[in-house]
């Protein structure tokens, strides 16, 4: 089993190809049944991005409804704490729903609309997409069910709760870890037997051609925005580029308006969790090997007989042993490095977050501010480290005080 | 040729058909399923569909990824497996395929995983979520160990797409009877004989149809017009008993199979 190591090819951003090629990555490895949806909504979602009138109203949604842009701001203490470079947060907590996950939801929904579909699916982990899928699917008046493993229910009771409110069903999941990944497993067997009159809102970067692409280009705002403030706030691009990766989709919306910009290095976040033994931590890209899940040759946590490992995080969101292929693209093509935080240092960075800044982080972007202060320390004061934010933490306040022993 | 190629010539010659009965590999253990597989051919299989349990068989539905997750709690080994398979096909006649993700076979190797089932007696293998694009590099695999590399058509397959699945297949056909997963079902859908009759007339290979199969109604229906029928969840269903009554669950898998078998005219 031979990894792919780095090289020092090219990394473009015209991918992915017809076939859903990032380079190696990616691709389409479902059964038959699911083709004909797929095609369709490739076909589709290619119709739409060339049509003004539905981009203007994804933006007109952004702008109106999520409340973009999302504000870079400068976390004066943190920097002054770290007494390195300078670090600002492109505030994706600050969304309507409190994370980046609304950006590709509502661009997902318009998508099913324009397809005469009335019916959404969705998978959740650490529920922000579930909420984020709900909220989308009730502006639009379509129906919505959230397959959801039964321990991050446990976890995420107040997601859980919101998705109810907003009119959508909760459906547990009990197979296999009963987390994120089960979870996509069940949403993909019931969109195989209701594809022609429902929509599979996936909620990150992974999964069959042509949804890598989809979420990627929908949450890009990210990155354009960023590449646009910067301009404003801090008179250029930053040095560094810094986000948390589950699936990686705050990521990938990140970096990909970044790919061209060489200057700029983008650094992943995975989960360390534990440590770095197989099943105590959540980092594919870190510690795994190419192969195939969910429907995509990628980065994956597999045993030598290619079943998947169970992995850890005490992020919810992060809790998943696969990664979009564009990030192990970009790892491959050396565009983007990757490492990974443990829970402990993951839980430092909310601390500070939380008293230096007032901002309480989502615990898995407390993944990438903790790499950030690293870097930031490490660094001469004049460069810029700018963070994902990509979600606010108050739906993981229980369970931290959990972590804490209720301290 | 495959012995698929040779199974499906003579029962042409003799105007029969085939029943391809699903097992999963290591539910409870191995020596359960070297028996069962020598029991369904006994009991008039025509071919046995060997299921490699997998964490993650999208394609599956609750009995037989229950099946797995049972198999797999015993850590059962793909090594071990085809080790099994090897000491079996010596003794029946039967031809065995795989069916197994391609997550599995990529991690042990395309051209390993061939080689192992050529060396074990295994006759072809059928790999559920590799579809049409992604599949020239293992039909040339294949193709040049003549093993059989069943592929998949379904009622949402475009004619035309049909045609091109059929040119990489080899073996037969598996054609899904129904939009959605694995699993037993009471009805099965109207346009099915018509579907199943045009590929037939179109395609080079044999079509066996699978997905939903279970009660005799279905095999009278369904068998003059395919080639061959699959059952996967209705037999996977009987093996939970087999942990604490080995002997039962094989007479009651056995008698359920000659009962189909029966039916198929």
């Amino acid at each position: 089993m031979a990894t792919t190591p780095p090289t020092d090819a090219s990394c473009s951003a015209e991918v992915p190809d017809a076939a859903g090629r990032f380079g190696d990555f990616g691709g389409r490895y479902v059964p038959e049944t699911l083709i004909y949806a797929l095609d369709q909504l490739a076909e589709q979602y290619e119709a739409a991005r060339q049509d003004a009138s539905f981009q203007a109203e994804y933006d007109d949604l952004l702008k109106n409804y999520v409340g973009r842009p999302s504000p870079l701001y400068f976390a004066k203490r943190l920097t002054e704490h770290c007494g390195g470079a300078e670090i600002w947060l492109k505030r994706e907590d600050l969304n309507h729903t409190g994370a980046h996950k609304i950006n590709n939801t509502v661009g997902q929904a318009l998508l099913t609309m324009r397809m005469g579909k009335r019916r959404v699916i969705a998978e959740t982990g650490a529920g922000q997409h579930g909420v984020a899928t709900a909220t989308a699917c009730a502006h639009f008046g379509l129906e919505c069910i959230v397959f959801m493993g039964e321990e991050d229910i446990r976890r995420q009771a107040p997601n859980v709760f919101s998705m109810k409110l907003l009119g959508a069903e909760v459906r547990p999941v009990t197979s296999g870890s009963r987390t994120l990944r089960d979870a996509v497993n069940e949403a993909m067997r019931e969109w195989m037997s209701c594809v022609e009159t429902t929509h599979y809102i996936l909620g990150s970067v992974v999964g069959p051609h042509p949804f890598p692409k989809i979420v990627r280009d929908f949450q890009s705002v990210i990155g354009r925005e960023t590449i646009e403030q910067s301009r404003q706030q801090l008179g250029g691009l930053p040095e560094v580029v810094v986000a948390c990766v589950g699936g990686g989709s705050n990521a990938a919306g990140m970096f990909y308006p970044l790919v061209e910009h060489t200057g700029v290095s983008l650094v992943g976040v995975e989960a360390g969790g534990r440590g770095d033994q197989p099943g105590d931590h959540a980092s594919p890209l870190t510690y795994g090997e190419p192969g195939v899940l969910h429907g995509s040759f990628s980065y994956v946590m597999q045993d030598e007989d290619g079943q998947t490992c169970d992995v850890h995080s005490m992020s919810a969101g992060l809790d998943y042993p696969g990664v979009g292929p564009e990030h192990s693209y970009w790892k491959s093509t050396g565009r983007a490095t990757y490492t990974s935080c443990t829970d402990d240092n993951a839980m430092k960075a909310f601390d500070l977050m939380a008293r230096l800044e007032g901002i309480l982080p989502a615990l898995e972007s407390s993944h990438a501010v903790a790499q950030a202060m690293k870097i930031a320390s490490g660094r001469d004061r004049s460069d810029r480290v700018v963070v994902c934010l990509s979600g606010r933490g108050d739906k993981d306040a229980a369970e931290i005080a959990r972590l804490k022993g209720n301290g | 040729m495959s012995a698929i190629d040779d199974l499906f010539t003579r029962l042409r010659k003799e105007n029969r058909k085939a029943l391809m009965p699903f097992l999963t590999a290591g539910d409870p253990d191995l020596e359960f399923t070297a028996a069962m597989i020598r029991e369904l051919a006994a009991r008039g299989a025509s071919m046995c569909e060997v299921g490699i349990p997998y964490s993650d068989p999208i394609a599956d539905g609750p009995v037989i990824q229950a099946s797995y997750t049972r198999a797999l709690n015993k850590k059962v080994k793909l090594a071990e497996i085809l080790k099994t398979l090897g000491a079996v096909t010596p003794q029946v006649e039967t031809p065995l395929v795989t069916m197994g993700s391609y997550a599995i076979i990529y991690r042990h190797g395309v051209e390993k995983y061939a080689d192992a089932l050529v060396r074990h007696g295994v006759a072809g293998m059928i790999v559920p979520d590799l579809p049409l694009e992604e599949s020239p590099r293992l039909a040339e695999v294949c193709k040049s160990r003549d093993l059989s590399l069943i592929q998949l058509v379904t009622p949402l397959t475009p004619r035309d797409r049909a045609l091109r699945i059929a040119e990489t297949s080899s073996g037969f056909l598996y054609y899904v009877s129904i939009a959605g997963i694995t699993g037993e079902r009471t009805e099965l859908p109207d346009e099915l004989v018509e579907r199943v009759g045009w590929l037939r007339e179109n395609s080079p290979l044999p079509v066996c149809i699978g997905f939903g199969i279970s009660q005799p109604e279905h095999v009278r229906l369904l068998a003059p017009v395919a080639d061959g029928l699959i059952v996967g969840s209705a037999i996977v269903r009987r093996m939970e008993t087999a942990e604490t009554d080995r002997g039962g669950t094989l007479r009651e898998i056995g008698e359920y199979v000659a009962s189909l078998v029966a039916e198929l005219g």
